[in-house]
């Protein structure tokens, strides 16, 4: 890939995992997570449904909390404070399975809200972000409709313009692309190559193991709440070494 | 950690921390989470404190034996002290009868109790159709619950015969040919009619021949002449046999074979008896015409629409007390000179139409939250406008909006108290206003109230509960 | 290739009528719009009939004749000399003004209960469902009566708030005593309240048989200026953070631009409130609210604010998850997921059964006659129908008046609704 050259991983550290353990209730959702992701790494989780991975992702912003251990994004600390909170979250863009795009505003004002009232950002320059945003996923002209009138994958990618108006450092996919209809699902993977042609810092849980191959740096497996194996993709699809992991992969790429 | 990794033995799941487990955890979730919680907490304690405290001396100091509301002071007194409050419940002993029967004779309670339950058996073909065990042990429990009440209310011998054979007879079929049973369900409105008014028997068997005189006139005219026109023709004849013919043949029968009850006028029925007459005709009739107003608003005909447009939207837009008025003062005017007609069977039929009305509109959500493809769908199959609505849209429309049915049928319920204000003896109103006029039980308002209420919230909340079981029952789609 | 084949012409025949897709719909009309005509004919025939055989013709001049009796509760001026008309806009007067608190109580207890019973605490989680569930089931009319019989019959008497010479020397305590600071009096005669006075008023002026009342108007109009330059600086704020991404704090400047001017008005007019006191054996002072009036408000409100519950809490539930959880990751704070995301969808799915409960509860006002409470139904459809005799008239002219305010307030419904309805493919 000719842009590869910019996919360039670094040393610093974006996100660190350790030891960290969730439970619901008396169930062991997350167990003894450790997990350190560079600045620029692309990190595809795979694994069976129910095997926490979507879980997993939601700690890293705090949509869910942890028990035991620790995560530190970006060098801060995520505990029950809510300064850190909000520092994470305002750095950390994710796009959901199911867009979650507000039907009340139109795509505009989707984008523009974050940033006005979190960033403080005035509405003009707002904007002009937004645009240029909704340019980079190529859907300008739906600016000013709601989001009911688009098509899934145009939601999807208003919903991946909206955290990146937010100008995070961090993006993370819950499997973006498992509402979609198939001939949609290309057209969001575009848009998540070019942003991981960028040197956006991504981990997305998905399926698509052609974007795995594509993109990935290392692709991470999960199993019962724990991560059976990670590896570069190469390696990880061609010679896995997990019974488990052979087996799932089986399954995903056995037609 | 190695950015190579694989795992080679899994790890099992452990148990929470102590602190995110057991009762401890749900007390700081569920009670103490934040200071705002702390407080709400507090709060409920308190309100929870006040409503005990101030209550429960009542509750225990009840007393089930006295003749008036001093004598249960007297006692109260004597067993609690000076001051004490308790509750008195010998009222309720004393006055139950009016509150469940009105002033129906107590020698013939027997009626209205054999009519209440046989309506569970003849709902059963219709709720538990094709499932045979639940059918008879539906029919099991009617059977108990109605020897131990007609036990209670001592109900005489031939009583008890009349009603073993029928449930012999009943189960005996359940078992065999459980789809003929839908039959009695047919007959039932008149056989209920006759428990309850009394009279020859020759009526409601008259008054349903006229169904058959429609059938057989349906059946001889629909090869000549189409089957609308036939429909139409034996609605004429029908009510033509209900206008001219009907008294002539009950008189001559009854004078050929006189057999009958002995009859109970409007004016003697009232409490939960009332309630439940009402309520239940009412919900029964008002269901079927609620559906042909939704789908007449829903009809691309213009004319039908309008109309029934301006029905619904009149009937909900005036309050019930107006329509029940209309029935006991206006409906003089709007008949025929010298009709005169049972005032409760002129509540009935107002009453019917205001929860059509109501209806109308929860079916009419039904039908429009169903997706397009339905409609479209019925006709490629090449159903008629009837079939398709009978076969595809209703039951798909009814279903989604069982909630909202269920919840106009406990409205309809809770309104029949409303019934007193044209004279008739509810319950709530007219029942309790006689107890409280009392001179032995003057002063008393708590317990008839209190009584009164908790029968009405059984049977709302028994529905409520109901029909959420049965929307979770029937959902079949995968969401 | 055109190949068009023509419909076959056949020639008109009769069952064409009932069994071609192009006349059925016609055919099926013209026999329904003929049966409706011959049922209304006979309905008119029918009342024309017995309009004479009971001697009696249709004509609303009635209304126009003195009432002669008299009316508790009045806020249009009344007396037993006006006219049946005079006495049905008094009645109608208190349907709208038992309507109008019980709306505002309602909706209040309603949301307040609705938000409880989503909240974490499970107490009163628990606790608000006993609420909605026991009034949701039991009959309006029985909490109308429950109350007003509380009310009429268990509270003290005047004289028990008495506390005599004897009494005091033996440092005995009144049998009775009153709420709120000495203020409230709960008696079997009415609720005493203390009555807002002004010692400089403005008076008032008489307009064509109406009397506008100048302290009151001076009030709402300064009410109204404050409310208009409260929504200036929200918009001037929103500019400012349009502008330059800071929003200036508003909520001092509110609350003083709301209150200040108000309470200014008040004290430059003398305002103060006239407690009622006991003189004698009776109270004296301060306003008197009749029980049944009392009773219709507190009931209708308790009973309504159940629905209203539930219709707050399944319009929050019905608003996904997914809204606020794609809020916080925006890293909006939960105070601002609310006000921005959560609300003004929920309000979209709340107000119009919100609307549909306060047209009941219009309704259910008729059932003060329960407790004597003079309403339309009371005046119009009770005293004036027996007094004249004329059931057809007055009845048909209170299904009127209630078909009005009802049609008016599902036409503001539709219209809400229009406005706000999500766009959609």
């Amino acid at each position: 890939m000719a842009e590869a050259s910019k996919m360039q991983v670094t040393d610093e550290v974006a996100i660190q995992i350790a030891g960290m353990n969730k439970w619901y209730g008396q169930f062991h959702v997350l167990r003894d997570i450790n997990m350190t992701v560079q600045r620029g790494e692309r990190i595809v989780i795979c694994g069976p449904s129910g095997s926490g991975k979507s879980t997993l992702i939601r700690c890293i912003n705090r949509l869910e909390e942890h028990q035991q251990g620790q995560i530190v994004v970006d060098g801060t600390e995520l505990t029950n404070d809510l300064k850190n909170i909000d520092k994470v979250r305002s750095e950390v863009g994710m796009v959901f399975q199911h867009f979650n795009l507000f039907p009340h505003l139109t795509i505009l004002e989707n984008l523009t809200l974050a940033p006005i009232w979190v960033r403080k950002v005035p509405k003009r320059e707002a904007e002009e972000t937004a645009m240029y945003f909704l340019q980079k996923v190529k859907i300008p002209e739906q600016a000013h409709k709601y989001p009911g009138q688009l098509s899934g994958g145009q939601q999807q990618r208003v919903a991946i313009a909206r955290s990146l108006c937010m100008k995070p450092r961090i993006m993370l996919f819950d499997e973006p692309t498992s509402a979609l209809d198939p001939e949609m699902i290309k057209e969001v993977l575009d848009t998540m190559i070019q942003l991981a042609q960028e040197g956006m810092t991504m981990i997305c849980v998905t399926h698509e193991m052609g974007f795995a191959q594509a993109v990935a740096n290392r692709v991470i497996f999960m199993d019962q709440g724990q991560i059976v194996e990670q590896n570069e993709p190469k390696e990880f699809f061609n010679n896995p070494k997990s019974e488990r992991t052979k087996l799932f992969l089986s399954q995903i790429l056995g037609h | 950690m190695d950015q190579h990794f694989a795992r080679t033995d899994m790890l099992p799941p452990q148990a929470p921390p102590i602190t995110e487990r057991g009762a401890v955890k749900w007390l700081r979730e569920n009670l103490f989470s934040t200071p705002f919680n702390i407080a709400l907490t507090v709060f409920g304690a308190a309100v929870i404190y006040y409503l005990v405290s101030s209550s429960l001396p009542w509750w225990l100091n009840s007393v089930w034996n006295a003749n008036s509301l001093g004598e249960c002071r007297d006692i109260v007194t004597a067993s609690a002290g000076e001051g004490a409050t308790g509750a008195c419940w010998a009222m309720i002993r004393q006055w139950w009868g009016a509150f469940i029967f009105g002033f129906y004779p107590p020698d013939l309670w027997w009626r209205p109790i054999i009519a209440f339950g046989l309506l569970f058996a003849a709902l059963s073909p219709v709720l538990f159709s094709g499932q045979k065990r639940k059918l008879t042990a539906l029919l099991a429990v009617v059977a108990a619950f109605l020897l131990l009440t007609l036990y209670l209310t001592s109900a005489p011998m031939p009583a008890f015969i009349l009603l073993m054979v029928f449930i012999a007879g009943f189960a005996a079929v359940a078992q065999v040919q459980p789809g003929k049973l839908i039959w009695f369900t047919l007959i039932y409105p008149a056989l209920c009619f006759w428990l309850l008014w009394g009279g020859s028997i020759w009526t409601p068997i008259v008054a349903m021949a006229g169904f058959g005189v429609l059938y057989v006139v349906f059946r001889l005219a629909s090869p000549l002449i189409g089957l609308s026109p036939a429909a139409g023709a034996g609605v004429l004849a029908a009510v033509l046999w209900w206008l001219y013919l009907e008294a002539p043949v009950v008189s001559a029968l009854q004078s050929v074979l006189p057999f009958g009850l002995q009859s109970i006028n409007s004016d003697q029925f009232g409490g939960f008896l009332l309630a439940i007459v009402i309520g239940v005709t009412g919900i029964s009739f008002s269901l079927p015409i609620g559906v042909l107003l939704a789908l007449g608003r829903q009809s691309d005909m213009l004319i039908v629409k309008t109309l029934s447009v301006g029905f619904i939207e009149f009937v909900r837009g005036v309050p019930l007390i107006t329509l029940l008025f209309t029935a006991s003062l206006l409906l003089q005017y709007f008949l025929p000179p010298g009709t005169n007609f049972d005032i409760i069977l002129r509540v009935i039929i107002l009453v019917t139409f205001f929860a059509a009305a109501y209806l109308a509109e929860v079916i009419r959500g039904g039908l429009a939250a169903l997706p397009r493809g339905q409609y479209e769908a019925a006709d490629a199959l090449g159903l008629d406008y009837w079939r398709a609505q009978r076969l595809i849209i209703l039951p798909q429309a009814l279903k989604i909006s069982i909630p909202a049915i269920v919840s106009t049928f406990i409205g309809l319920f809770k309104d029949t108290t409303l019934v007193s204000f044209v004279g008739l003896m509810d319950p709530l109103r007219g029942v309790t206003q006689i107890v409280r006029a009392d001179i032995n039980w003057k002063g008393i308002y708590w317990e008839p109230y209190i009584f009164v209420g908790a029968i009405f919230f059984l049977i709302c909340f028994g529905m409520s509960r109901y029909s959420m079981y049965l929307e979770q029952k029937l959902k079949t789609d995968h969401r | 290739m055109a190949m068009a084949t023509d419909v076959p012409k056949d020639g008109f025949r009769l069952s064409m009528l009932v069994y071609d897709t192009r006349y059925r719909s016609y055919t099926i009309q013209i026999v329904v719009l003929v049966l409706f005509a011959m049922a209304v004919a006979w309905l008119l025939n029918n009342t024309v009939q017995n309009l004479e055989a009971r001697g009696k013709e249709f004509n609303f001049g009635f209304l126009w004749q003195r009432a002669g009796y008299d009316i508790g509760q009045q806020l249009v001026p009344y007396t037993n000399d006006d006219n049946h008309f005079r006495a049905l806009l008094v009645g109608l007067a208190n349907t709208l003004v038992v309507a109008f608190f019980g709306c505002i109580f309602a909706t209040v207890l309603g949301v307040v209960v609705g938000v409880l019973r989503l909240s974490s605490n499970w107490l009163v989680g628990r606790l608000m469902t006993v609420y909605v569930e026991i009034f949701r089931n039991v009959p309006l009319l029985l909490w109308i009566l429950l109350t007003y019989v509380i009310l009429s019959e268990i509270t003290p008497q005047p004289r028990d708030f008495r506390l005599t010479d004897e009494m005091a020397a033996a440092g005995e305590a009144p049998a009775a005593s009153m709420m709120f600071f000495d203020s409230v009096a709960v008696t079997n005669r009415g609720t005493n309240i203390p009555a807002p006075l002004f010692e400089r008023g403005l008076g008032s002026v008489e307009l064509g048989g109406l009397s506008l009342n100048l302290t009151f108007l001076a009030i709402v109009a300064v009410v109204a200026g404050s409310v208009f330059v409260n929504r200036r600086i929200l918009a001037s704020a929103r500019a400012m953070q349009e502008a330059t991404g800071d929003r200036p704090a508003t909520w001092w400047k509110s609350l003083l631009v709301l209150f200040a001017p108000v309470l200014v008005l008040l004290v430059a007019m003398g305002f103060h409130l006239e407690v009622p006191t006991l003189q004698g054996f009776n109270f004296q002072g301060g306003m008197l609210v009749a029980h049944p009036f009392t009773a219709m408000v507190v009931a209708l409100s308790l009973y309504t604010a159940a629905f209203i519950a539930e219709i707050v809490r399944a319009g929050i539930q019905a608003i996904s998850r997914g809204q606020s959880e794609a809020a916080f990751a925006l890293g909006l704070r939960p105070g601002r997921t609310m006000n921005l995301i959560i609300l003004p969808q929920a309000l979209r799915v709340i107000i119009p059964p919100l609307i549909s409960q306060y047209l009941n509860l219009t309704k259910n006002t008729s059932l003060g006659i329960a407790v004597s409470y003079l309403d339309l139904r009371g005046t119009l459809g009770g005293i004036t129908l027996n007094q004249t005799g004329r059931e057809l008239e007055c009845m048909l002219l209170m299904m009127l008046i209630y078909l009005s305010i009802s049609l008016s307030i599902s036409a503001v419904m539709n219209m809400y609704n229009s406005s706000v309805q999500l766009k959609a493919r």
